[in-house]
């Protein structure tokens, strides 16, 4: 049976396709979900992808937290779905409280579009499990609102929970910690600045996003034969 | 009781502790020309809207519910409220 994972698409994304030949390649199917929709389908995992959902008027997902579909990406959430929001979609989750902390600007105010090392500092997570721990991926950044931050009680409970995911080797934007993915405290729900479906072939110039990808696609086949 | 008309103007700004990148340019460009005695340079927005309510503690409830869910990130920012009847 074939994996299926439905990739959020709101007005001013521009990362869902991406998302969905990525998964292709590792045996998936994608979807697209369109925001209004208040159903996800069958769909085994979710993918909010990354752009400027709702143009990102007044903040980074302010308003793309109130589209119809993010309760029922909600209610996937609580039951233990795996999702795993990109970039704008990381953004999309922090305002939707369903993940930690917050994106604030760059430090330097600058628009950073490079590939950063990254260094996987938790196999817990949906998108982390098939990889190894302490593995360096090279992965391509594109955002101008990507330093994560949090208060200090807030980062204690995310050290000792296990739910920092992924951090920068060289911190490219001053977000707290070197963060650049955290989970929620279950480990089913993801969001990272990265974009791991730029980095999957060698045309592309890294292939490192794979182990993460392949990650989501696994777990949502598990989800798949429960 | 008739309706009043409230002028809404709500001050966002990063809270304490967290990094305003915007605040710190502009505070290292200000010597530059010529202003040495800036200190504490911090930026957010102003949002500015009329309210209309039953009373001024009806509107200042609803427009404090509009900064927590959706005007201010609480993570983030934090905001003040000023509300004058319109003329």
């Amino acid at each position: 049976m074939t994996v299926t994972i439905g990739v959020v698409q709101f007005p001013g994304s521009n990362c869902e396709r991406d998302v969905i030949e990525a998964v292709s390649g590792l045996g998936a199917t994608g979807r697209l979900l369109w925001h209004g929709d208040s159903s996800l389908g069958d769909v085994d995992a979710v993918v909010v992808a990354g752009g400027f959902a709702h143009g990102d008027y007044l903040r980074p997902g302010a308003i793309a937290r109130f589209s119809p579909v993010m309760e029922t990406v909600a209610d996937f959430a609580r039951d233990g779905g795996p999702i795993v929001g990109v970039c704008n979609g990381f953004q999309v989750l922090t305002e939707a409280g369903l993940l930690p902390g917050a994106l604030r600007k760059n430090d330097g105010l600058r628009f950073l579009c490079t590939t950063v090392e990254l260094r996987v500092e938790s196999t817990r997570s949906v998108l982390t499990s098939s990889a190894e721990e302490g593995a360096v991926l090279r992965v391509p950044i594109n955002h101008f609102e990507g330093a994560f931050t949090c208060d200090s009680d807030t980062l204690a409970r995310l050290e000792s929970n296990d739910q920092i995911v992924l951090r920068y080797v060289d911190n490219p934007n001053g977000s707290v910690a070197d963060i650049a993915g955290v989970s929620n405290e279950a480990g089913n729900v993801v969001g990272l600045m990265p974009h791991p479906e730029r980095a999957t072939s060698e045309l592309l110039g890294s292939v490192d996003g794979i182990p993460l990808l392949r990650s989501l696609v696994d777990r949502a086949g598990a989800v798949a034969r429960k | 009781m008739s309706p009043m008309r409230f002028d809404v103007l709500v001050e966002v700004r990063p809270r304490q502790g967290v990094a305003d990148p915007q605040g710190q340019t502009i505070e290292r460009a200000l010597p530059a020309l010529g202003y040495v005695g800036v200190a504490g340079v911090r930026v957010g927005k102003a949002i500015r809207f009329e309210v209309t309510s039953d009373s001024e503690d009806a509107a200042r409830a609803e427009v404090e519910d509009m900064c927590t869910r959706f005007l201010t990130n609480p993570v983030i920012e934090d905001s003040t409220v000023s509300l004058t009847p319109a003329r």
